[in-house]
């Protein structure tokens, strides 16, 4: 049940001097969804192009369903099926005919192509567009067919570089619902590349944070800031009026401000304060909101705004190149 | 004697392709022999071949190449201007034609069907003049955007992720444009011959059917090079303007530039009136030689050969090679191609190490999304 699928063992991939993939190891089990974050130029593409021996690791190896990618690439893209980030179709080839092209690529018969064909249409919501030029597709459109070409091989393994890339919120969604639900009627292992946390973590069973070419965190979403943000799981934002109107005060604003901040800092759980003017950022280990907002109401400073941040993938990058540079 | 030399200098041009092809078997994801095998299905099918009875994937990129290029405009245009040329130069030569045969008389030795291509009534060029002055235009259009076209529209990345050996692709490509000429080079050279037959009267003897289509052969070769020509710079540049570009300015070097290059340095380098025999001969023998760099000249020699059977040598002649010498004989045909042998495995060489830089950058090329 637990056997791994894809398998990475000490893959390394350098251009010149520039290392892109740093020593990956990394096993993802069957039936997964696999989330490879990181911002732009992390690797994620290259480890992906290695996974399909689309180009060839300096050191190391990667398996896909036990076989290797760089020895036996025909082998493996029989079994994973590879959407790349903005996919392209033959612009004066209908969706059907795109499609058609890729299932005798893969060797099917034709009857049973063209039946895969217009059932995978279908899925996709693309049905009635079939006939239509693939040059005239949207960019979402595109990446359903893209979706739809990856399935027409009925593969193991997705893989998705980037999926919800340039695609509308909306679209996004739907997008990513497809997949999950897809994947799981095949019970498909999915491996996909993002930059976007948020669109990824409501979909993906486990994430790696993957910057400068190195697997940094392993785990869910919950697990990853946990890991990260042990000591201060809370960030708290709040705004205060800085014109004092109607409140009769008698000290100026600066003043007020400084005595609030020095306030906060002694309650409870309370890590930092950062103050820019009339916005205090706090954080801390406990959820202290509440408290924060008695002691500026306290403090006879009109209360604005006040927010409770959560984490995102920017934060946990700030935090990494943070502890980077501190680790300096 | 000649015949040895001969014999050596072929052995080792097959070494040479034979070590070649035994480092481009090596390479990683090679399956020039298997996917050939599976495009004409014989033998041993491959093992991603797993349903029966349908064709392999080196068959079908095969087709939908050969499909792409009759359906563009490219090729329909290109194909158009072509036949129009050397229709009109075929019509143009064949005015007072009769005139000329009725002068030479029926006979074996006067091979007059063959100067349908080679006849010219000074208004236009003809045919085979009009081939090795559009037939690279052919080429390079053909093949300029071969590669670049597929990664920068993001095909590339997504046909690479299906199951199938990356040189299937570069070869695809080669072989269907390959294809596709040769079905366009008969056609225009049957439809001469019909024409021929129609406007004469005559049928061409076999000796005269056997030359044209050893030209028709020969034309395809020399396209063929620059087919791998422009598909070497569409491997090498991403932009499909660049690679055109770079192809025109080739054949326009060789074209213009490079016999003008050479004839100053022939007026450079003539040697006084004083000089002996020798010095003109090896005078003679550097500019010729330096002219056979051109594809073109490689060409126009084996063309002018196979057409005009009473050539009998491309060097100057010395009153000893003519001394005993039938006056206006013809040669036969294998004589006449052993005459251009080097002409034709030069044309061959320059095609295929085109091809194979071409397929070893494409080999060791990652192939990133757009």
């Amino acid at each position: 049940m637990d056997s791994s699928v894809i398998e990475f063992t000490d893959l390394t991939k350098k251009y010149g001097s520039f290392t892109a993939v740093d020593r990956l190891n990394l096993s993802i089990k069957e039936g997964e969804i696999f989330g490879l974050l990181g911002p732009n130029g992390a690797g994620k593409s290259t480890t992906i192009l290695m996974m399909l021996g689309l180009t060839e690791p300096t050191f190391g190896s990667v398996t896909v369903c036990g076989i290797n990618s760089t020895t036996n690439p025909v082998d493996v893209k029989k079994k994973a099926g590879y959407l790349p980030e903005d996919v392209g179709f033959y612009d004066d080839y209908t969706g059907f005919e795109n499609l058609m092209y890729s299932a005798r690529l893969n060797s099917i018969p034709e009857n049973e192509a063209k039946e895969k064909v217009t059932y995978l249409l279908d899925r996709v919501g693309l049905s009635d567009q079939s006939t239509k030029k693939a040059g005239k597709y949207s960019r979402g459109m595109r990446q359903r067919l893209g979706l739809a070409d990856v399935l027409i091989k009925s593969p193991e393994v997705i893989i998705l570089d980037e999926p919800t890339l340039g695609i509308d919120p909306k679209g996004v969604n739907e997008f990513l619902d497809l997949i999950v639900r897809l994947s799981r009627e095949e019970k498909n292992t999915v491996l996909l590349s993002s930059h976007h946390l948020h669109q990824v973590q409501k979909i993906c069973d486990r994430v790696g944070l993957f910057v400068g070419g190195k697997l940094i965190a392993l785990g869910d979403i919950k697990t990853l800031s946990q890991q990260l943000f042990s000591h201060e799981p809370f960030i708290i934002e709040a705004g205060v009026d800085s014109s004092l109107k109607g409140l009769g005060a008698d000290r100026p604003f600066q003043h007020l401000a400084e005595d609030l901040e020095s306030q906060i800092r002694t309650i409870q759980g309370v890590v930092s304060v950062v103050r820019d003017n009339d916005l205090f950022r706090i954080t801390a280990s406990d959820d202290i909101t509440g408290d924060i907002a008695k002691a500026i109401v306290g403090s006879g400073l009109q209360l604005k705004s006040l927010s409770r941040k959560e984490y995102g993938l920017d934060d946990i990058y700030n935090r990494y190149f943070e502890e980077n540079g501190n680790s300096k | 004697m000649g015949w040895m030399i001969f014999i050596t200098v072929i052995s080792k041009r097959m070494e040479i392709v034979n070590n070649l092809s035994d480092r481009i078997r090596k390479l990683k994801d090679s399956s020039f022999i298997r996917s050939i095998r599976s495009a004409l299905s014989v033998g041993e099918r491959p093992a991603y071949e797993y349903h029966s009875g349908t064709p392999g994937p080196f068959a079908v990129m095969i087709k939908k190449e050969i499909s792409d290029h009759i359906r563009s405009w490219r090729f329909i245009i290109l194909f158009v201007i072509i036949i129009l040329a050397c229709l009109g130069s075929v019509l143009s030569g064949l005015q007072g034609f009769s005139n000329a045969v009725k002068a030479a008389g029926r006979d074996e030795e006067s091979f007059f069907f063959l100067r349908l291509f080679t006849a010219s009534d000074e208004t236009l060029p003809s045919f085979f003049v009009f081939i090795s002055f559009l037939g690279p235009l052919l080429g390079i259009a053909m093949g300029f955007d071969a590669i670049n076209m597929e990664e920068n529209k993001g095909t590339m990345s997504r046909i690479m992720s299906h199951p199938i050996h990356r040189d299937n692709i570069i070869i695809a490509k080669f072989v269907a444009a390959i294809a596709v000429l040769s079905v366009m080079f008969f056609f225009l050279g049957f439809i001469t011959i019909g024409l021929g037959i129609i406007t004469i009267g005559i049928p061409p003897t076999p000796q005269e059917f056997l030359r044209i289509m050893s030209f028709i052969i020969l034309s395809i070769l020399y396209v063929s090079f620059w087919l791998s020509l422009s598909i070497f710079f569409s491997v090498r540049f991403r932009q499909p303007a660049t690679s055109a570009l770079s192809g025109i300015a080739v054949w326009l070097f060789l074209t213009v530039f490079y016999s003008i290059i050479v004839s100053v340095i022939a007026k450079a380098a003539a040697p006084s009136e004083m000089a002996s025999t020798q010095q003109v001969m090896k005078y003679q023998q550097v500019i010729v030689g330096l002219f056979r760099i051109l594809p073109s000249e490689l060409y126009s020699d084996a063309t002018t050969t196979l057409l005009v059977p009473t050539v009998r040598s491309l060097s100057p002649l010395t009153p000893e090679k003519i001394y005993g010498a039938i006056p206006n004989a013809s040669l036969p045909l294998g004589q006449s191609i052993l005459i251009v042998w080097p002409q034709i495995t030069g044309l061959i060489a320059a095609t295929i190490i085109c091809f194979v830089i071409s397929y070893v950058t494409f080999m060791k090329r990652e192939i990133r999304s757009r």
